[in-house]
């Protein structure tokens, strides 16, 4: 067993692939932990009010925050229904 | 000052109960007086591994509830006299915990002692919360595979927003690593995450790396802290965390693959 190992120790283990998906993984969830608890709330109440005035779907709605170290940016995406589709 | 130390990591059976025996012990032998606190209420343990499961009369919560004085649910280690023992509660449910109650314990604690270990259950619950809410520093137990990595780090999120220090605006809780379990064969065959590829990720302070042994099973079998058996690799890595976190610059020992090329071999497997 020991001598198979000897010639196989330069064969690629999965170590690397644990490491690349850990990097991902922790890097995502420490923004989304970052990120205010009030966002899906203000996303829905957003979307009530802009639904009153404006026919918009569910998803035409995106907000997200972020933070670096001296600011922090809550970005608010609308897509408006496309007009020009509308005409005709 | 007194310090508070929390040996936590979110993953359960990573070594936290072996780390805060061997820690609480390692710290009384260098002459500090030192408690260790088991908060894992329900399923206590620390009082097997330290091997004074049949001396235990009262509890943490018994304190908590003014049943019994904080002298009387203290016991005495067999083998050190400046290291108390305060076993958790088996029969209660984690409620029994309160914050206010846990922070008198501890205050009562700080005047005599120096060190406090408090030794946190798995999980991110109330019982996890509290033992790390007071702590000053962390000790980080994590072991190189991937589940325990992400716990770890969501274990450092809640102690850099949820403890007092974050609650008050003090000084952050000081973090350490303690990589257990490590097998530097399995790196060097490129199984096994190493050190460096968890410091890439958690980017903490390395107390030490705590070899996979089989004197730590020993040791839980005979109740006797794995770092009093000095000649073992994991009892030299403890004695060598201790000695580390009290300030001494010791190079990391048990990292390396110290297996040559004959018993590479013809190796013990």
């Amino acid at each position: 067993m020991s001598l198979l190992d000897y010639f196989r120790s330069s064969k690629v283990g999965s170590a690397s692939l644990a490491k690349e998906r850990l990097q991902i993984l922790v890097a995502h969830e420490r923004s989304s932990l970052s990120q205010p608890s009030y966002l899906p709330q203000l996303q829905k109440e957003l979307l009530e009010v802009i639904q009153k005035y404006i026919n918009v779907g569910q998803d035409a709605i995106s907000v997200s925050f972020e933070q670096d170290e001296n600011q922090e940016t809550l970005e608010l995406n609308i897509v408006l229904p496309d007009l020009t589709a509308k005409k005709t | 000052m007194p310090r508070i130390i929390v040996v936590t990591s979110g993953k359960g059976g990573v070594g936290k109960t072996t780390t805060s025996a061997a820690i609480a012990m390692g710290l009384a032998k260098k002459g500090h007086k030192t408690a260790v606190i088991d908060f894992d209420v329900g399923l206590r343990n620390l009082d097997l591994i330290m091997g004074c499961e049949r001396r235990v009369v009262y509890d943490f919560v018994n304190v908590i509830n003014g049943e019994a004085t904080l002298n009387q649910a203290l016991i005495r280690d067999k083998n050190c006299n400046l290291l108390y023992i305060l076993p958790a509660s088996q029969t209660r449910d984690k409620d029994a915990l309160s914050q206010e109650g846990v922070g008198r314990v501890l205050d009562e604690l700080k005047k005599d002692f120096k060190y406090i270990v408090c030794d946190s259950p798995a999980g991110i619950e109330k019982g996890a919360h509290l033992a790390m809410y007071f702590a000053d520093d962390a000790f980080v137990v994590t072991n190189p595979e991937v589940s325990s990595v992400r716990d770890s780090d969501r274990m450092l999120g809640i102690l850099a927003s949820k403890s007092r220090r974050a609650e008050q605006n003090d000084e952050p809780i000081k973090e350490y690593l303690l990589l257990t379990r490590y097998s530097p064969e399995r790196v060097k065959l490129g199984e096994m995450l190493s050190v460096d590829d968890v410091q890439d990720i958690l980017s903490l302070h390395l107390l030490g790396v705590i070899p996979e042994s089989k004197s730590v099973l020993n040791a839980s079998n005979s109740g006797t802290p794995v770092i009093l058996d000095e000649k073992s690799d994991a009892g030299q890595a403890y004695a060598d965390i201790i000695a580390r976190y009290l300030g001494e610059n010791r190079p990391h020992r048990f990292i390396e693959d110290k297996k040559g090329f004959f018993r590479k071999f013809f190796g013990s497997r």
